[in-house]
């Protein structure tokens, strides 16, 4: 079988817990926010690694963000990937899913010579999970979403299983393909600090460098349109503690609730 | 601007995308069938459901007693089984040959993977896992509730320009409507075209189960990670308080449970009246799907577990002494 080269689309994201909307802008305040990889594109990244282990190939690390994203990239190198783009540029800025598709399908074909795209299922901030089927489509390729594992069949064909409502399905689709990746179903790698020095340097493109119109990307770009924010709004709970030994406790757990539910 | 497919000017209607698996409806399709119907109400138009698949028709008269106008039925036998190709090539060429207006699609897997795929064909947006729907004023566009953060952050999505405008919605927002089985509707058959070599995709096994559907318990009682594997008590508990079990994406994910009782961000949003959540951190992509509860308790060894700021009854101790003298007192008197 031939090698398998793939593109893992890589999405820095603030940690989930640290991002608040301002009361007073009714803006995010995404300030005091630390960043990471998305979780799940961790676990994508580990797949294409395990899948070129197999197969021979290369292993390439894709994401649209801001210049602060390069070093989560260098992370992914560490890991050992073997390159790393970053589509940065202010006309990026404000996309939404379908803007987002677009330009990263128009990175991924600059890179060129793909046959497999892995995505995460989707990302801890916007969590549509709908850009890995834009990009297939943009690209034209077969698509695997909420896969749990992949694997090349001796036709060539990628055989993937995923998740449905109530079960799972294993299908065999041809490649090229774009697969989104389940959260947590493997074990990332650590990186590799000799490999964090070696590692190739991050190669930046702006949209001048992807031949793509201008008014097709970000803001811009966008049909949909955030009207507004506001902070989820949480309950006010009674917070009250339970005293006693673990016995009491349950026997006073039971009065509560059979006062709560009628029983 | 990406250019649009078609736009405001000559687009009309409230379409419903009515998934189904063997023939039956999902239940998403028939809560989307509920609310559509009300805001196709708010709108002077009318409701079509949008059904491929193989030997579907019941499922299309089901569709018209829980809602719908007008269904439009796009039967062959390559549609027995949902597949990504087949779905988006009927889907698009319908809409682009009728131009709706809106698009409403269930947020299942199936679902997600359809919406995303043909929203891009269509050159339009699509508003991802919306937890509430409803026109904005003036405009009359489609204003998609959405969370983001792990369920910290709510937004409106709107789409101004492109047409249909498209929404994923989360199975269990919208109440199931009661089915009228004397409502009028008319189902129209249409032609559909496919060959084998059409369909990229082989299924190769599927294994599904008519799991339960926790959105709509009264009481939940959810376990993770500090259940250890074990949901023997879980289980009694909730068969003793009339409930369902539910669990942390943990739980799901170390196979412990089935995934149908995943409760959070990328699980079930549920509104029990009572949850009892037991060895479960309190993540906020946890929460988000207990946040509506009535009553929330919970029972964690770690003081500083988040779950006791969300919670109206805490108990700081070891959960299985603690269920199991819960248990063995709620068992006494009951026969
Ligand atoms: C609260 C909130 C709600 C939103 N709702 C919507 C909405 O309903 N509709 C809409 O069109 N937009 C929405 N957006 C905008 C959306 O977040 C952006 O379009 C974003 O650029 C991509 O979408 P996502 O984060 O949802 O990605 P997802 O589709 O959830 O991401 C899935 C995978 O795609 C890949 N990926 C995604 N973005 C990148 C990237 N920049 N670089 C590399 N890989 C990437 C990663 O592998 C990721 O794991 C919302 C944003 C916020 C903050
Ligand atoms: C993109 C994304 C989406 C996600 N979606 C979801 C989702 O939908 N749902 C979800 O649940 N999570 C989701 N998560 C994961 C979430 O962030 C948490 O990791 C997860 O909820 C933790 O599960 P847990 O509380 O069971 O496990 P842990 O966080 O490990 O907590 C276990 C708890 O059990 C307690 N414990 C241990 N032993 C005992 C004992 N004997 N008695 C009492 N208490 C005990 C511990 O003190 C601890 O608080 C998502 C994460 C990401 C990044």
């Amino acid at each position: 079988m031939r090698p398998l080269d793939t593109v893992v689309c890589v999405k820095v994201v603030p940690k989930p817990e640290e991002v608040s909307v301002d009361p007073e802008t009714r803006t995010l305040d995404r300030a005091r926010a630390r960043s990471e990889l998305n979780p799940p594109d961790m676990n994508a990244i580990e797949m294409a690694l395990a899948l070129r282990e197999r197969h021979g190939g290369t292993v390439s690390l894709l994401s649209m963000g801001p210049p602060f994203a390069a070093p989560y990239l260098q992370v992914g190198l560490a890991m050992g990937a073997d390159s790393a783009y970053l589509l940065s540029d202010r006309a990026f800025a404000g996309a939404d899913t379908l803007a987002t598709s677009y330009t990263l399908a128009k990175g991924i074909e600059k890179i060129g010579g793909w046959d497999l795209i892995l995505c995460g299922e989707e990302s801890s901030d916007g969590a549509t999970g709908q850009v890995p089927q834009g990009i297939a489509e943009w690209l034209g390729a077969s698509q695997i979403t909420f896969a749990t594992s992949l694997a090349v069949r001796a036709d060539g064909r990628l055989v993937g299983e995923r998740e449905i409502r109530g079960g799972h399905e294993v299908i065999a689709v041809p490649l090229p393909a774009v697969v989104s990746v389940k959260l947590g179903v493997n074990e990332p790698r650590f990186m590799d600090m000799e490999r964090r020095h070696s590692a190739a340097p991050v190669t930046v493109w702006g949209a001048g460098d992807l031949g793509v119109d201008p008014a097709w990307l970000g803001f811009e770009g966008s049909p949909t349109a955030v009207g507004a924010v506001w902070q989820a709004r949480t309950r006010e709970r009674r917070r009250e503690f339970l005293e006693g030994t673990p016995q009491e406790k349950g026997r006073l757990l039971a009065e509560r609730l059979r006062a709560l539910l009628a029983l | 601007m990406i250019p649009p497919a078609y736009g405001p000017e000559v687009a009309s209607g409230l379409w419903v995308y009515l998934e189904q698996e063997a023939g039956r409806l999902e239940g998403v399709a028939l809560e989307l069938l509920g609310r559509g119907r009300e805001l196709a109400a708010q709108k002077g138009t009318a409701l079509t459901g949008l059904l491929p698949g193989h030997q579907v028709q019941d499922a299309a008269r089901v569709a018209i007693a829980h809602g719908a106008d007008h269904v439009l039925v796009a039967d062959h036998p390559l549609l027995a089984a949902y597949s990504t190709e087949a779905w988006t090539e009927i889907a698009a060429r319908l809409i682009l040959e009728r131009k709706p207006e809106t698009l409403l699609l269930g947020a299942t897997p199936n679902g997600r993977d359809l919406a995303g795929r043909l929203a891009v064909r269509l050159r339009t947006g699509l508003t991802a896992d919306c937890t509430g729907l409803a026109w904005e004023e003036g405009t009359g566009l489609l204003l998609g509730e959405v969370t983001g953060f792990g369920g910290g952050v709510m937004a409106s999505i709107k789409c101004a320009h492109h047409r249909p405008q498209m929404a994923t919605v989360r199975p269990g927002i919208f109440p199931l409507p009661p089915p009228d089985p004397r409502r009028a509707g008319t189902i129209e058959e249409v032609s559909v075209a496919l060959s084998p070599e059409a369909l990229k995709a082989e299924v190769l096994r599927r294994v599904r189960q008519e799991g339960v559907d926790i959105t709509r318990a009264r009481v939940i009682v959810a376990g993770g990670r500090g259940v250890k594997g074990d949901f023997t008590p879980l289980t009694e508990l909730a068969r003793l308080l009339g409930g369902e079990v539910g669990a942390s994406r943990v739980a799901c994910d170390l196979g412990w449970i089935g995934r149908d009782r995943q409760i959070g961000q990328t699980g079930f949003v549920t509104r029990p009246w009572l949850a009892l959540v037991c060895g479960i951190s309190g993540a906020t992509q946890f929460t988000v799907g207990i946040k509506d509860a009535e009553q929330i308790v919970a029972i964690n060894s770690d003081p500083d577990a988040p779950i006791f700021e969300d919670a109206d009854l805490c108990v700081m101790d070891d959960l299985f002494p603690v269920l199991e003298a819960l248990i063995a007192e709620l068992q006494r008197g009951t026969p």
